[in-house]
């Protein structure tokens, strides 16, 4: 057996995966008597603008959704509990948790990924930001960072209040504070958060 | 996660019903909350009825000036709502005191009212928990309770309601509607909805089984200067060591509601009669049958010091 030190971060993640995959199968098969079988039921989601018609186990996640059956891997499990802010898609324009919502309930729903944002031979505003301004590290957070991050620009623009705002009445304005606590759902455990503040507040301004 | 069947009902009597006819069956609003407890096993719906399709999203006037505003708005529609920001600074102050912004997006406001309790010893199922577990003990009492009740507690249980955005509706006397599985509507105050732990923790609200929350209703605006002032352990994302809602008008009189600190949102009206005395006097009521343990009785004091920043101007609306 491998000892702490010479698991790799990537054989840790697999690793913890397969565990799950493990202890979910178990689950199933130490149900009770009198517990309900797994349930299927279809759904349709449109997906960075192209339709998929899913048969899905009520239990899946739209972050499981996403991941395991659309193979659309650049959403993020982090905490898989709403905390870290890993997960963050764009579901009929608005940021959600996508591992705290049930695919089921999201039929006909229009969600934008961090595939649907931009690709390598052109970047989504936000993600060149993220780039110039050096706004991650190892990366895992980032697709939920930049999802989380297109759409608060969005909220400003709505004039959503904030918990920073002197006085909620008036439109918030795209400052430094503004995208701190705004963003404040994304954990990044590298600590990078001042330089995607930045690239953020660089998106803001071009727009402006 | 437990299996579970799953429906979309299209009306609230047709949910109400749903839920009151199949054991072990629950509603799904926005599902924040009750996900994050059936992939821990904590909540194990059989079946859920999921309430999206209701058309219980809209903030109305109502005949007596007040707002009406629908179970499915999402906590950021009525934090941004322009009339809830004018008359009921309160709220939406206490709302974007909480959660994170994809929380807000997905959370609505009747499950907001349902949140459970963020009792660390209610989260692990491994630890005796009356409210998880009716009958198995408490292991707050006695353990880590920093952040856990300082009054209105029971010897069975010292677990806080968690929320901001209900502090702000006691403040307020707001008023929950609802209907039952057989049709019937009935106006619970929302000084009544929540319950003190007592003999029955797990039993977090007054709502019969089955019985679904349409609407939340505001009186009319109070006027006055509208404050929440949430300290807490982060700047952002993190639920309330104490909060403090209140209405204060120019002449010193006014009204105020603490957060984290009860199995409710707690307000003690006779303690609003000393607001023109000082966050002092007015915490010396409120808090006068405290019972805090040695690890959280610096709540009291906090209190105490969060009513005298709101009073002294703090975060306004």
């Amino acid at each position: 057996m491998m000892s702490e030190m010479e698991m790799s971060r990537r054989g840790v993640l697999a690793g913890s995966a397969a565990t799950a995959a493990l202890v979910a199968a178990s689950h199933v098969e130490a149900q009770p008597a009198k517990a309900v079988p797994p349930a299927k039921m279809p759904v349709s989601l449109t997906v960075n603008g192209k339709r998929h018609d899913l048969t899905l186990d009520t239990r899946t996640t739209l972050l499981d959704a996403l991941r395991e059956h659309l193979q659309l891997t650049g959403t993020k499990k982090g905490c898989d509990h709403g905390q870290c802010g890993a997960c963050t898609v764009i579901v009929n324009g608005k940021r959600i948790n996508s591992c705290l919502t049930l695919a089921v309930q999201h039929q006909g729903d229009a969600v934008t990924t961090i595939e649907g944002l931009g690709t390598p031979d052109k970047l989504h505003p936000m993600q060149a930001a993220f780039v110039r301004h050096d706004g991650y590290q190892c990366g895992y957070c980032t697709p939920g960072q930049i999802c989380s991050a297109v759409a608060v620009l969005d909220e400003i623009r709505l004039g959503v209040p904030s918990h920073v705002q002197a006085d909620v009445s008036q439109r918030p304005q795209p400052t430094n504070i503004e995208m701190r606590e705004r963003m404040s759902g994304n954990i990044c455990r590298c600590g990078a958060y001042s330089n995607i503040a930045e690239a953020m507040a660089e998106v803001a301004g071009a727009k402006a | 996660m437990k299996p579970f069947t799953y429906e979309r009902a299209k009306t609230p009597a047709e949910a109400a019903a749903a839920v009151a006819r199949q054991p072990g069956a629950k509603f799904l609003a926005g599902g924040t909350n009750l996900l994050d407890l059936m992939k821990l096993e904590i909540e194990t719906p059989r079946h859920l009825v999921d309430v999206q399709d209701l058309k219980l999203d809209s903030i109305e006037p109502t005949s007596e000036g007040g707002l009406r505003i629908g179970a499915l708005v999402t906590n950021t529609a009525l934090a941004a709502d322009m009339r809830v920001r004018r008359d009921y600074g309160v709220l939406t102050r206490a709302i974007v005191a909480g959660a994170s912004g994809q929380l807000r997006n997905k959370a609505t406001t009747a499950g907001n009212l349902l949140q459970r309790t963020r009792c660390p010893y209610f989260y692990d199922p491994n630890m005796p928990c009356n409210k998880r577990k009716p009958g198995s003990g408490c292991a707050a009492i006695g353990g880590y309770s920093r952040q856990l009740a300082v009054i209105g507690s029971s010897d069975k249980c010292i677990a806080t309601y968690p929320g901001d955005m209900a502090v702000a509706m006691r403040v307020l006397d707001a008023t929950v509607e609802t209907v039952k599985a057989d049709g019937k509507t009935r106006a619970i105050p929302i000084a009544d909805f929540h319950r003190l732990p007592g003999d029955t923790p797990h039993l977090d609200h007054s709502l019969e089984a089955g019985e679904l929350i349409t609407a939340v209703t505001l009186p009319r605006p109070l006027g006055g200067t509208h404050h929440y002032e949430k300290v807490r352990d982060r700047a952002s994302y993190a639920f309330a060591l104490v909060s403090v809602a209140a209405v204060i008008q120019k002449d010193g009189t006014g009204r105020t509601a603490f957060g984290g600190v009860a199995h409710k949102p707690w307000r003690v009206e006779a303690a609003d009669d000393a607001m023109p005395q000082g966050a002092a006097a007015v915490t010396a009521r409120a808090f006068a049958d405290a019972r805090p343990t040695d690890a959280n009785a610096f709540k009291l004091q906090l209190a105490t010091r969060a009513l005298a920043a709101t009073i002294a101007g703090g975060r306004s609306a």
